[in-house]
């Protein structure tokens, strides 16, 4: 997976900087809040929506328990229906079938609906590698694509910008790219809608090929389905003679009727609509209306590694909703830059780790961007239980273990950096296995405490650094009990 | 080996553990949801459609059949519309009153060509009462997908009661996967920008929907 931010330090150090950044906590505070209480409003509107939510995660649990059998049928029903279906193993594969589709076509500019896998892959810096210019379209991916920056969270990706820094970069950057903006461009949202508009519709309306991803692949079927607001969707699957979707493997559904479960929770649990306003569904290709030709690639990139864990399979299940990140204290305060990957927030801090393994510092470091409160977990449509996830990749991460790494088993050395918590709990494990020890301990503890510190000192300080140390009780609780209830049966 | 036998031969090494008698799709999952939401009588998810259109901005208006001509000439003179898209099986009685050129929806027509006309009238496949979706499937009398897109201004008409159903899962029930489908909720909008909502980004900035009753 190339998704990675060149050069971007672990978790924590970016998020030190993060919440230091005023005008960034601002941003995310109110994005975050006020799309978490409208969701909240959407979703009481519907009484059944824990059987939903429940149908959700059994359709996506079986489809990825026998995932063999339903690509094949997705292959079959595509091609069937007058698409191609290719499949790419890594990011390079599938920029490559990209590239080499879009060359067939002798164009040499595309434009993008956004989408999470292509954004993975690395596919607009690898487009440009082959001389191949390619266009956001979605309003907030245009923003992140002409300030030169980084996307933030899944569903808007330029949530840390507020609406006098995305005017500025309209009026310094649309010129380069095309068509400027308008002369005495404010900051009210609609007209930057409108200089988006301008801006874009020359590039549709010329546009040969398209490239998108999908929140959805019909197994039965073979039907692509798009779920969107703005109608650059739209406009990218309909209007240019080629349209190639990029689809990670884990986006199929086995029927027709299985969508009825995904389109009640996606567009509630994102944007918090009770519908969003454009979702476009294909099958291959229509005589005279859409796209001549269709290409599908299917991408591996990690998600057979992934599948291969009993217990972080379960992220697969994964419909990109990002209801996840607008409920998790660590994501409003640290911001979607800190987590160094497309997949930020709880669902990147398990996602990400397992795409593209524990072995940089950034990855070993996700599994740890949680305070595990579990909000995110109560919020998922799809059931994810991220805390256990991310409980269990932090035991892989200090212990190493068994893993499976592009297709082979390998056995993973505990990452470094750790050794002063594989040392605490060592030492933990042999004073409770010693009660005497435990107990003289706690004692000299509690009869310390005036002059224990406030943070710690050596490989400690790094943890005490943001938080407080927890205060030693003036008496342990076992002297405690023994002195207030004399050995007797502490019930009465 | 191809990627494709690569792929294939990974996920099933990943999935070892799935035992040969794991429950069929069939009965893995349990389909405990509602059809739909809530009970109402015909009437009031007719009402409910135009409630949550409204909602997220689509402008709704109601007519018996026989005036059904003379609103859609008026719903375009009100917007000065001079050109008209006309889909291939769009009822010839419905535009009789209208001034506009009518422009058809032709396979060889470009997109620049569709930029330059005002509005687009077409019809429905089903209309969605618990979302205030409505959904087109390319039928004769919606035409292309493209030209409910590029046009900023579509009046999509909607019979009523047969083509309204209360939620998503009945909708699903009467489409086919086999053509292409767009539903529409509301006009186009964003929420990019502080997510303040804003209408009409790309597709039509107005949609107009006529709930004609037989």
């Amino acid at each position: 997976m190339s998704g990675m931010f060149v050069g971007m330090p672990a978790f924590p150090e970016a998020a030190r900087t993060a919440v230091r950044d005023s005008t960034l906590r601002g941003n995310l505070r109110h994005a975050t809040h006020t799309i978490r209480d409208k969701r909240a409003r959407a979703v009481a509107e519907l009484d059944d929506w824990a059987a939903l939510r429940e149908a959700g995660k059994q359709v996506k649990d079986h489809t990825l328990r026998h995932l063999d059998r339903y690509l094949v049928q997705v292959e079959e029903a595509v091609t069937a229906a007058g698409g191609t279906v290719h499949w790419a193993a890594d990011a390079e594969e599938a920029n490559r079938i990209v590239a080499d589709l879009v060359k067939a076509t002798g164009e040499s500019e595309v434009v993008k609906v956004k989408s999470m896998a292509t954004q993975e892959t690395g596919l607009n810096e690898a487009l440009e590698a082959e001389g191949i210019r390619a266009y956001e379209t979605d309003l907030a991916e245009l923003i992140v694509q002409l300030g030169k920056d980084r996307p933030s969270h899944i569903l808007v990706p330029a949530i840390h910008r507020n609406r006098g820094e995305i005017r500025d970069i309209f009026r310094s950057e649309m010129g380069e790219w095309g068509r400027p903006a308008p002369e005495n461009l404010t900051d009210t949202p609609a007209e930057l809608a409108e200089a988006a508009r301008l801006h874009l519709r020359e590039k549709f309306l010329r546009a040969k090929v398209g490239i998108s991803g999908a929140n959805f692949m019909v197994a039965e079927t073979g039907t692509l389905v798009v779920v969107e607001s703005e109608g650059n969707g739209r406009m990218c699957l309909t209007l240019p003679e080629t349209l190639i979707s990029v689809v990670g493997i884990e986006k199929i559904v086995p029927t027709w009727q299985d969508l009825e479960v995904f389109l009640q929770t996606l567009p509630r649990s994102s944007t918090a609509e009770r519908m969003n306003p454009y979702t476009s569904m294909w099958t291959g290709t229509t005589d005279e209306d859409g796209p001549r030709t269709f290409h599908l690639v299917l991408l591996d990139n990690g998600r057979t590694d992934t599948l291969a864990d009993e217990v972080g399979r379960q992220a697969l299940r994964c419909i990109r909703c990002s209801a996840c990140l607008n409920v998790c204290p660590v994501y409003e305060r640290a911001g979607g830059h800190a987590y160094g990957s497309v997949y930020p927030g709880p669902i990147g801090a398990i996602l990400s780790p397992q795409l593209r393994g524990t072995g940089s510092e950034i990855d070993a470091s996700l599994p740890y961007a949680s305070s595990l409160c579990g909000a995110c977990y109560e919020v998922c449509p799809v059931a994810i239980d991220i805390p256990e996830v991310l409980v269990h990749l932090r035991e892989r991460v200090v212990q190493g273990g068994p893993a499976v790494r592009q297709g082979n088993k390998v056995v993973l050395k505990p990452a470094k950096g750790h050794a002063a918590e594989r040392a605490a709990m060592r030492a933990a494990q042999w004073a409770f296995t010693h009660p005497g020890a435990l107990r003289t301990g706690q004692r000299l503890a509690s009869r310390t405490r005036r002059l224990h510190p406030r943070t710690l000192p050596g490989p400690g300080r790094a943890w005490s650094g943001s938080r407080d140390l927890p205060e030693v009780p003036a008496e342990p609780f076992r002297d405690w009990w023994q002195r207030t209830h004399g050995g007797k049966d502490g019930a009465k | 080996m191809s990627s494709r036998e690569r792929i294939l031969g990974r996920v099933r090494r990943a999935l070892a553990d799935v035992p040969d008698d794991d429950p069929p799709y069939e009965r893995a999952v349990t389909r405990g949801y509602a059809r739909e939401h809530g009970r109402r009588t015909v009437a009031e998810t007719v009402e409910l459609l135009a409630e949550n259109l409204a909602d997220y901005r689509a402008t709704v208006h109601r007519c018996a059949d026989g005036q059904l001509p003379d609103l859609l000439m008026r719903l375009l003179a009100a917007r000065g519309s001079r050109s008209v898209v006309v889909p291939p099986g769009l009822p010839p009685g419905w535009l009789a009153a209208v001034d506009a050129t009518r422009v058809h929806d032709r396979a060889e027509s470009t997109a620049h060509e569709l930029d330059r006309v005002d509005s687009v009238v077409t019809g429905c496949a089903v209309a969605v009462a618990e979302t205030g979706t409505i959904v087109l499937d390319g039928s004769p009398d919606q035409g292309r997908r493209r030209i409910t897109l590029v046009p900023d201004h579509h009046v999509c008409v909607v019979r009523v009661p047969d083509q309204v159903v209360s939620s998503v899962p009945q909708a699903l029930e009467r489409l086919d996967p086999s053509r292409p489908s767009t539903w529409i909720s509301g006009p186009s909008a964003t929420s990019d920008i502080e997510l303040d909502r804003v209408e009409g980004v790309h597709g039509p900035r107005t949609l107009e929907v006529v709930l004609v009753e037989d």
